[in-house]
């Protein structure tokens, strides 16, 4: 059981069988998972798998079809709730007539923070996204980058429990992406819980303890991004390599396919490598090539994907 | 409620910096000030006439041209209403603005709420400037005061503060340019409907009378408007009905209580269907 210094035990959100139609259109179907207190999460899927709408229905924007959630224990939709959630839209739109600095008092006011606190909270908000400089601009001068980091400073500005980041590094610049990860890594130092929808799956990869694929609203596949038990895939081209040199091989990793000249497989970790190497020297062939690779996460996803396909 | 106050001065601050607040009353100041010079004018052509229908007619003129103001103020206000609010809420929608208000510890109600009472606070500040203005040119230049003009400009704010219902509601569910097409439909739907109960009323054409009163039913502001113009004229104008703001048929206080009841239900029906749209 995950006990948080917020005092609460159990999963940050869980869902189960959660639906949502639109008319005869299936937009989620089935939808449960559970996202620990404290985890960097990731919903991944290809353009219409159901992650927004996943994701508003986890916000109370639209109720679901079915099914049921619970976010930091207490059933979707609470009120009191939503005081710790905090939400970058992917499309983050504003009242462009307020400056930046307004716009974060207008939603700490929101919030039912103290004016003084909404005033501190903001300025350190501002330096933390680079805003400094332009806080008493209007936003309608702001570029989609200073959009994205005061829509960040906005998600931020309630002390949430849990974020919701829609596309957060979209239209940012590389130094602007960096700055989305240390937050984010501050975050899960802070035991916050993040919930991110990203196409950017290298973004993903770089920050989340956890993914999830979806398709068709349900979730097909999870991975732990530290998790070691994928593997790694090793190429190799020997000659000759006869049947007695395969079957060993066979024994050291997994999946075994040839493309040509060259033999593909799957081993546990490089260190398998050198008992590799060893096994088909003194099996007395030439060995000519022998490399690993780890899997990324858009190798994992178009597999995934590819499967739910075919399947 | 605190969300709501916060909504209502984020939505004043918006009509404040946009100059929404500028171009009211700089082209209030402009409506007034060309009503004062139009009364001038028309007073000037009495000037060394003497007599009893001479009096008679200077006594009309003044009492006509003081509520043709107040009819051109009764439209603008009411063009105003619909106008101001009418993408409030759709428009918010449409963008996305509203996911990041609703995502927010607060009820959807007090979004509404709170944006209702800035624009009936506007509008209503916008009515009484300019209503106020042409009866204190009246009074200035023609040393003339209607009568019952308390009842007469709360009728006017009644008006006023329906339409802006109506706009926000039509916002809740509809798209902007739809919404738009909604109010004014409605308007001119009561305001043929108002004519076709007065002439009813003339011509004792209880058929005619009856239509136009279901079209106050169903939008009830002409019917504020007929009454308060009934209540701001002198009881032998209201009598004889020689201007055409002079009822034949004369709104009833219940017509007045329903259009109450009827803003009020629309109010309500817009809270509760905001309350549940998919945003």
């Amino acid at each position: 059981m995950t006990v948080t210094h917020t005092g609460m035990s159990g999963p940050a959100i869980e869902t189960r069988g959660l639906r949502k139609r639109f008319g005869s259109r299936r937009a989620v179907e089935d939808l449960s998972l559970s996202v620990a207190q404290g985890e960097v999460f990731g919903l991944l899927g290809p353009n219409g798998a159901g992650k927004t709408t996943s994701v508003k229905m986890l916000l109370g924007l639209i109720p679901p079809s079915g099914g049921s959630a619970r976010m930091l224990g207490v059933p979707i939709g609470d009120r009191a709730t939503r005081s710790r959630v905090g939400f970058l839209p992917e499309h983050f739109r504003f009242q462009d007539w307020l400056t930046g600095r307004e716009l974060l008092e207008f939603h700490g006011r929101l919030c039912g923070m103290p004016r003084a606190d909404v005033a501190a909270r903001a300025a350190t908000l501002l330096v933390r996204v680079d805003l400094v400089d332009a806080a008493d601009r209007r936003l309608s001068a702001y570029s989609k980058g200073m959009t994205q980091r005061i829509g960040l400073a906005s998600a931020l500005l309630a002390r949430p429990r849990v974020v919701f980041l829609d596309e957060p590094t979209s239209g940012l610049d590389p130094l602007g992406r960096l700055m989305v990860r240390d937050v984010i890594r501050e975050l899960r130092e802070d035991g916050v819980t993040v919930f991110l929808n990203s196409h950017m799956l290298g973004e993903v990869e770089a920050t989340c303890d956890r993914v999830a694929f979806v398709r068709r609203g349900r979730v097909v596949h999870e991975h732990r991004l530290a998790d070691e038990t994928e593997g790694v895939a090793v190429q190799l081209r020997a000659d000759p390599l006869d049947a007695e040199t395969l079957v060993g091989l066979e024994r050291l990793g997994r999946a075994l396919h040839r493309d040509g000249d060259t033999l593909h497989m799957r081993v546990a970790g490089e260190h398998v490598l050198p008992e590799l190497a060893r096994w088909v020297v003194g099996r007395g062939a030439r060995l000519h090539h022998l490399s690993a690779t780890r899997d990324t996460l858009e190798d994992l996803f178009v597999r995934v994907m590819d499967g739910e396909r075919a399947g | 409620m605190r969300a709501a106050f916060t909504m209502a001065r984020l939505t004043l601050h918006e009509a404040a910096r946009k100059r929404v607040l500028l171009a009211a009353l700089v082209l209030g100041v402009a409506f007034v000030a060309l009503d004062a010079i139009g009364f001038h004018f028309i007073l000037k052509g009495f000037a060394g006439q003497v007599g009893a229908l001479a009096a008679a007619q200077k006594r009309f003129a003044i009492t006509f041209f003081t509520l043709a103001g107040l009819y051109a103020v009764n439209f603008l206000s009411a063009m105003a209403s619909v106008l101001l609010p009418i993408d409030t809420l759709s428009g918010e929608i449409a963008s996305g603005v509203a996911q990041t208000l609703a995502t927010r510890p607060i009820r959807r109600s007090e979004i509404l709420l709170g944006k209702w009472l800035a624009y009936v606070a506007v509008l209503t500040a916008y009515l009484l400037l300019l209503a106020g203005g042409v009866l204190a040119v009246a009074a200035t230049v023609a040393g003339y005061v209607p009568p019952r003009v308390g009842p007469g400009l709360a009728l006017m704010v009644l008006e006023s503060v329906a339409l802006v219902t109506l706009s926000i509601a039509g916002g809740a569910r509809l798209a902007t340019v739809t919404n738009g097409m909604l109010a004014f439909g409605l308007y001119g739907l009561a305001f043929i409907g108002g004519w076709v109960e007065q002439i009813g009323a003339l011509t004792r054409n209880t058929a005619a009378r009856d239509v136009g009163t279901v079209a106050s039913l169903v939008m009830p502001t002409e019917a504020l408007w007929q009454r308060a113009a009934h209540e701001m004229q002198p009881v032998v104008f209201a009598q004889l009905n020689i201007t055409p703001f002079s009822p034949a048929s004369v709104p009833s206080a219940a017509m007045v209580a329903w259009a109450g009841i009827w803003t009020a239900a629309v109010l309500a029906w817009a809270l509760r269907s905001f309350a549940k749209r998919p945003l």
